[in-house]
């Protein structure tokens, strides 16, 4: 199992290891999953309610298929946590809180102070999204 | 124009806080040159062959007196002196200093401007029509929408990381005057028989390597679902485009590969998913942008008459003005192509007396286009002659819009660290060749357009002439290709055979037009003769052997 080296929920974490998307749909007693980006975040749909990890990996940060994914899950409901693991750095960690992750298992770990202060980076948001955060269009007309 | 509130302003400074960090830590040896390198790209910052180039966004081509000012001033304080309007729309700086940028992101900032996603892996700076708002053939006026579009665009979570850059354009005119069809995404804004607005979606263009023309993929999306329609377009593109191979990363080959009716019906899925997410922004945003548009105070009434008496005005006149929707007013094109000139290039004086002239003459408003040329949208015809003389005292009254010497040219190989070749001297040799503007006018409309590589940036694909520079065994050469156009007409060029050195390609382009000044029918311009005589006449004549002397 990989450490999880930043976490934003309460909950206990998932002790169970994430299997692969393949393997999860054999398995119909699996709570955890790992999606790659080649992978289709959409086959997980009917499954949501049994799953409270899933992993999406990130083999080099340039590569943006996990943030779909992400959001795609969120977009369906899933309130289990969302893991980024891989090539996750300091830079993306705001973008990916936007789309719905909520732990990060960097393969490089990143200090809790300098996650904050790159989470503290943005005052505003423009786009609606899944991490509740109210878009600048929103505020703007709000009154 | 558009001006920031508070949340806009907080957004661009944010970034300048963010970059100025950044930069501390390189230059205090925190950070390597590895690491660095995607932050920079994501500031516009590229490291070319000699310096840092810092690529500024101009949102939708449009700029205020205030803003070009300041765009003068920084060439002056942190570069040499000029900068470069680019086929973007954008201006760039070529000579500048890593420990520089920030404070020139903070300039910036001060005058509502940024170089945010100015490159890299994301959805550039969306380009529009420079006549927007003031064209006589306009249906709809695109900058409200192509706002709209700026600041969804700006810092989107999900489309950081796309297979490959994402470039925008949008129009609201029947004529397209922004190459719509070449972009990843062309929006035209149309009405249908109702009156009703609706954005027609135009997906997979591009040039690069492997030019494309986008097919329409969204006919008539309703303004308050672009978003929307925007964030679907994006997401397919995002899960399914090619990463496996750079120069097949683009949308456009995404969208040939799967076929146009396999990606609409993908977008149209994931449309009617999002759709229930509530994400567009709600109509009341779209009318307090549109409050910034408002047409400037017209004055009703005034006559459309011009005293033509002096002639070089009057070629000036016929050359570089367009029709405007007001009576009395006219829009003016600056040429950035003196004979023998670097297209595109203005000196620091340059842009401030422009900028000057924006405020007197033009409600405060100047445009940039993408064939590297300024615009000043809104001038009254009674100040026309008073404005030109300026002009021409200044070096920037060049007679020669859409003629062969207003040639569009990529840096190339003088700044390019992707280049093969050369573009400016050619830019420069060619206008100089063809300097006398009475035989420039006897050609007619002919594009000319130059990139240093396979890359495209100087969109050479799209030229009625375009020429192309490759590396052949070390030596720079110059392929010529013929019969492009963007707009309406929008065609790809082809190669006439096999490459020039750099004179004989200016040598290539006078025999090319000589072919249609024999062979043109009525009426005809260079690219019409070509499409309809075709390729052999003119390859016949560009390689004709020359008599051998003595
Ligand atoms: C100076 C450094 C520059 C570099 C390194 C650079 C790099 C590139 C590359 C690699 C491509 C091909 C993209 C692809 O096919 O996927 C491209 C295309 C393009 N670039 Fe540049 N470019 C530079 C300057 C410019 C300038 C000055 C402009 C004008 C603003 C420009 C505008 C364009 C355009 C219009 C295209 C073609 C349209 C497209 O396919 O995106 N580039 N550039
Ligand atoms: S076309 Fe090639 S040489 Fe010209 S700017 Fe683009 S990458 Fe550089």
């Amino acid at each position: 199992m990989v450490e999880q080296n930043l976490r934003f929920r309460s909950d206990e974490p998932v002790g169970d290891p994430a299997v692969t998307v393949d393997a999860f749909a054999d398995q119909s007693n699996a709570t955890a999953v790992r999606i790659e980006p080649g992978d289709d975040a959409r086959a997980l749909l009917p499954h949501l309610d049994r799953l409270a990890l899933v992993e999406v990996n990130f083999p080099t940060y340039g590569d943006g298929r996990g943030y779909s994914a992400a959001r795609i899950l969120r977009e369906h409901g899933y309130a289990g946590e969302l893991r980024a693991v891989g090539d996750v750095l300091i830079d993306q960690l705001s973008h990916m809180r936007r789309c719905g992750f909520d732990s990060f298992a960097p393969d490089q770990p990143i200090s809790a102070e300098a996650a904050d202060k790159a989470l503290a980076t943005w005052p505003e948001v423009y786009q609606k999204t899944v991490d509740g955060r109210p878009a600048i269009w929103a505020k703007r007309h709000s009154a | 124009m558009y001006q920031y509130d508070s949340y806009d302003q907080a957004m661009v400074d944010a970034r300048v806080a963010e970059f100025r960090d950044q930069v501390e830590r390189r230059l205090a040896g925190d950070i390597t040159e590895d690491q660095f390198k995607p932050l920079r790209l994501k500031n516009g910052l590229y490291l070319q062959l000699h310096a840092y180039m810092l690529r500024v966004a101009v949102p939708y081509g449009t700029l205020n007196s205030t803003q070009m000012r300041m765009l003068g001033d920084i060439a002056d304080k942190y570069d040499r002196g000029y900068g470069h309007f680019t086929t973007r729309q954008n201006i760039q700086y070529n000579w500048i200093k890593l420990s520089d940028a920030p404070d020139i992101l903070a300039d910036l900032a001060s005058v509502e401007m940024h170089a945010i996603q100015t490159s890299g892996n994301c959805i550039r700076n969306t380009t529009s029509d420079q006549f927007a708002g003031a064209a006589a053939d306009e249906l709809v006026d695109p900058r409200p929408y192509a706002e709209l579009l700026r600041q969804w665009s700006t810092f989107h979570p999900e489309f950081d990381y796309l297979p490959r850059k994402f470039k925008i354009a949008m129009i609201g005119s029947e004529t397209d005057r922004a190459a719509m069809k070449l972009h990843d995404i062309g929006i035209q804004l149309v009405r249908n028989d109702a009156g009703e607005i609706g954005c027609k979606f135009y997906v997979g263009g591009g040039m690069g390597r492997t030019p494309m023309i986008a097919p329409v993929i969204g006919d008539f999306v309703p303004p308050l679902q672009m978003i929307s329609y925007l964030e679907a377009c994006l997401r397919v593109y995002n899960r399914y485009g090619r990463r496996d191979n750079k120069y097949k990363a683009r949308i456009k080959i995404l969208v040939h590969e799967i076929g146009a009716d396999e990606y609409r019906r993908q977008v149209e899925e994931e449309f009617a998913h999002i759709l229930t997410l509530n994400l567009e922004p709600p109509p009341a945003e779209l009318e307090r942008i549109k409050g910034f548009f408002e047409q400037p105070g017209f004055e009703a009434g005034l006559s459309d008459d011009l005293d033509l008496s002096d002639p070089d005005f009057a070629l000036w006149v016929d050359q570089n003005t367009h029709a405007h929707k007001q009576a009395g007013y006219t829009i003016v094109t600056i040429s950035l192509k003196p004979a023998g000139g670097i297209p595109g290039d203005a000196t620091a004086d340059q842009i401030r007396l422009m900028a000057d002239l924006a405020k007197e003459h033009s409600f405060d408003e100047l445009r940039v286009t993408h064939a590297q040329n300024i615009v000043l949208p809104h001038v009254k015809k009674a100040d026309l002659y008073a404005l030109w003389q300026k002009l021409d005292e200044a070096g920037l009254a060049t007679a020669n819009l859409d003629l062969i010497s207003d040639i569009i040219a990529c840096p190339g190989l003088d700044y390019c660290a992707l280049a093969n070749a050369r573009s400016i001297p050619v830019a420069q040799k060619i206008s100089a060749r063809f300097a006398d503007l009475g035989r420039q006018r006897e050609l007619g409309e002919l594009k000319l357009k130059i990139s240093g590589c396979i890359n495209a940036c100087g969109h050479h694909h799209a030229g009625h002439i375009g020429i192309l520079g490759v590396d052949r065994k070390g030596v720079e050469n110059y392929q010529l290709l013929l019969g492009g156009s963007e707009g309406a007409d929008t065609s790809l060029a082809s190669i006439t055979g096999p490459g020039f050195s750099e004179d004989g390609i200016v040598d290539a382009v006078e025999k090319a037009t000589d072919v249609y000044l024999a062979q043109r029918a009525d009426g005809e311009r260079f690219v019409d003769t070509f499409r309809r005589i075709g390729m052999a006449p003119f390859k016949e004549a560009i390689y004709a052997k020359e008599p051998v002397n003595g």
